[in-house]
């Protein structure tokens, strides 16, 4: 599952295990395996998406967002 | 005798941490802007004083999130790090972050320290730590990140004596490395024989971005691998943060409802949109209401100090070159003072106040589809101010083809400098009257601004079509939290970008008008030299008076003057546009720049005149041959549309020529657009007329 899957609000993490595809400066604000990540808000389309990831808020598009595996964290 | 001494300060930060903030803060007034070597990115430096004989000199370098580049702004910094004469001259970094986003800012911080500077981590915004229920253990974060770490605010002041404190001492500050590169790979970073073996790692990965393979090569790497470590580096790094996070700071259940309240606002599927129009309304609303008064002023203040200085020098060439050249000149740019400066009062309350990021967001997806992005809406609203800034503002755009069609089509919008002919020719053009209530004038305006949009838009989708060029996107946008915009720095930020605007504008301007004035009352014909005689002789039965005689003469001298029998020539070219020679004299010369255009028209309407009168007045009596007054609706609508398309501004020409590195794209939209330009003001007029 991608996070493009996820619903609003609920909280997953980040499964990826390459980061090959995602662009570098997501990398840097820092979407790793094993980062918590979760879905502010979606445009329409479910593109672009607006994300929190490891505590910062970026707006990625759908193309980014489909290359980004999550799992929801289970409490 | 006392030892003067002077500290070396640079400033480095993440964008939104409020380091333009502590700058201001620290400088005041004593600041300047420049320009880096070959970019045209602003470099700050500003300075202040420690006590009487130790001065301090701060540089600020713009915003970036790591050393890794991704865009321009960010080679700035990572070449500014990497040059050993910057590091040798550097006796403290202070670095910027601040308490919410902490966690991401430590990034930079932590590559800054592996290249060995003597860092001071700055943490802002301590004002909010209470209220977000966060706390920070001062002495461990210090022994953590091995350097100094001051809390300070920049809102309130508090903190700002230890920060001065940690200056003034700055020799004891360490210099210690944070990460162990080996980590990395142990082989590859085993090779790195340097005192610095982080320095040789960037000059790596610099040369992978500027695609320098040959120098990967030295270290039998390849780009792929270069990529990969550079991943393996930051999770690394991301490893030692959160280390140091979980042990320095503890983080209440805090969740900031402003940003949740407001984004449900800002972001709203429908009424997103709906606001941020309404918004950009109530702006140019505003701009017209608050700078009409001011404009008025400067107007009339201009026609007496003219008066004044014809009445008061004595008569000569220098009294005429001032009065009807400099002056009319210099009016042209200043009276737009009001409005630019407002209109960039406005943008540095949306980017402050983090909206800005938010219209990016519910834009994207509509920009798109005419080959731009969300991010090129923050180029496209400076445009309606310059678009010199518009262009630079490009450059967070990371996807090539997008950026390019931004630039490409930036200066459609409606610039400022395109007001004061604006304003000019519908004043004399459109009936005054109103309609329900809006005057015809205003809805004219209002429809030249949405006529300048429309145009870019429908320019970028044909680009969008014919450009070929396939690039990864990477669109990746910080959304920063809310916050009430410092009065101080949007002050600033007006202050700094109207008076070089103003200085530049008025350079070429001032230029222009001595060398129009040079040429509309000098000539080289026999004509010319002997205007006198020939209207004494032309008019010897009519029984003028003097007076009647001299306007006479003035008049007849332009015509035969330099410019004159230039813009002559040039007539069967423009009178399918309904122009004469004399608003030809102005078309040229506004190839320099717009608003050069009514400064032109006063310098020449004024020569020889006597009585002074505002520009406007001298225009609306200006006829035909028959009689009929020159600017009459037809002429009026074919100028408007000439001076919406064409690209008449040289510093534009500059900008996009330095951004996009090639003379190609400049050119394109030089006779691009006005080749356009001349079309749709020749079809305008052949069919109004």
């Amino acid at each position: 599952m991608t996070v493009l899957d996820l619903k609003i609000g609920e909280e997953a993490i980040v499964v990826n295990e390459s980061l090959e595809t995602l662009p570098l400066k997501l990398i840097e604000f820092g979407c790793l395996q094993g980062s918590a990540i979760e879905v502010v808000q979606f445009a329409p389309f479910k593109d672009p998406i607006y994300i929190k990831v490891n505590d910062t808020f970026v707006a990625i598009r759908k193309d980014v967002g489909e290359k980004i595996e999550v799992t929801i964290k289970k409490n | 005798m006392s030892d003067r001494k002077n500290i070396n300060a640079i400033l480095i930060g993440n964008p939104n941490t409020g380091k333009s903030s502590v700058f201001n803060k620290l400088t005041g007034l004593k600041q300047s802007v420049g320009n880096y070597p070959g970019v045209t990115v602003d470099k700050k430096v500003g300075s202040f004083k420690l006590d009487k004989d130790t001065k301090v000199t701060l540089t600020d370098l713009p915003g970036t999130y790591s050393l890794n580049p991704n865009s321009i702004d960010e080679n700035v910094v990572q070449d500014f790090v990497m040059d050993q004469k910057n590091v040798n001259n550097t006796d403290v970094v202070l670095f910027i972050s601040d308490i919410e986003n902490i966690k991401r800012t430590l990034l930079l911080f932590t590559q800054l320290k592996d290249l060995k500077l003597p860092m001071v981590l700055v943490i802002n915004m301590a004002d909010r730590m209470k209220k977000e229920g966060v706390s920070l253990d001062l002495e461990v974060m210090k022994q953590l990140v091995e350097a100094e770490v001051v809390l300070i605010s920049a809102k309130t002041g508090e903190g700002f004596k230890d920060l001065k404190n940690i200056i003034r001492n700055y020799s004891r500050i360490g210099k210690e490395k944070l990460l162990e590169l080996t980590e990395i790979n142990p082989l590859l970073f085993g090779k790195f024989n340097s005192d610095v073996p982080y320095l040789e790692w960037l000059k790596l990965t610099k040369a992978n971005h500027d695609g320098n393979l040959e120098y990967l090569k030295k270290y039998d790497l390849d780009a792929v691998e270069v990529r990969h470590y550079q991943q393996k580096e930051i999770i690394l790094r991301h490893k030692l943060i959160n280390e140091i996070v979980t042990k320095a700071i503890t983080r209440g259940e805090g969740v900031n409802q402003l940003r949740e309240k407001l984004d449900k606002i800002f972001l709203h599927r429908v009424f997103g949109l709906a606001i941020f129009f309404g918004l950009l309304l109530l702006i140019f609303q505003a701009i017209y209401t608050w700078s009409a008064a001011p404009m008025e002023w400067i107007e009339s203040g201009f026609a007496s100090l003219s008066e004044w200085t014809k009445g008061t020098m004595s008569p000569g060439i220098l009294n005429e070159l001032i009065s009807e050249g400099i002056i009319p000149g210099l009016e042209g740019v200043i009276i737009f003072i009001p409005q630019i400066a407002f209109l960039f009062m406005f943008i540095a309350v949306l980017e402050e106040s983090g909206y800005m990021s938010r219209v990016v967001f519910i834009t994207d997806k509509i920009m798109r589809k005419f080959g731009l992005s969300g991010k090129s809406i923050v180029p496209m609203i400076s445009g309606t101010a310059c678009a010199i800034p518009a262009v630079m503002a490009t450059r967070n755009i990371e996807n090539w083809k997008e950026r390019l069609i931004t630039i490409l089509v930036t200066p459609f919008i409606t610039c400022a400098a395109r007001l004061p002919v604006y304003l000019i020719i519908i004043a004399l053009v459109i009936p005054s009257a109103s309609f329900m209530g809006v005057s015809y004038q205003a809805i004219t305006l209002l429809l030249l601004y949405l006529l300048g949009f429309v145009v870019a838009i429908v320019a970028a989708f044909i680009l969008n079509k014919t450009l070929k060029t396939k690039v990864k996107s990477d669109f990746v946008v910080e959304m920063p939290n809310y916050k009430l915009p410092l009065g101080r720095n949007v002050l600033m930020t007006v202050f700094e970008k109207t008076k070089s605007f103003v200085w530049d504008a008025g350079k070429i301007i001032v230029a222009i008008s001595i060398v129009l004035w040079f040429l509309a009352s000098h000539g080289y014909s026999d004509n010319f030299n002997n205007a006198e005689s020939i209207i004494a002789e032309a008019h010897i039965e009519e029984n003028l008076t003097p007076k009647e005689l001299d306007k006479l003469v003035s008049s007849y001298k332009i015509e035969n003057s330099y410019i004159g029998t230039f813009s002559k020539n040039l007539e069967p070219a423009i009178t399918p546009l309904g122009y004469d020679w004399k608003i030809g004299i102005a078309l040229i010369s506004s190839f320099a720049a717009r608003e050069v255009f009514v400064g032109t028209l006063a310098t020449i309407y004024s020569v020889g005149e006597d009585e002074q009168a505002t520009i406007r007045s001298r225009m609306a009596k200006e006829t035909k041959a028959n009689g009929e007054p020159l600017y009459n609706f037809a002429t009026g609508i074919s100028l408007l549309l000439f001076y919406a398309f064409a690209l008449q501004c040289m510093s534009t020409i500059a900008v996009v020529k330095k951004e996009t590195a090639s003379w190609k794209w400049p050119l394109i939209q030089l006779f691009g657009m006005t080749g356009f330009a001349y079309l749709t003001a020749l079809i305008a007029y052949q069919i109004l007329k």
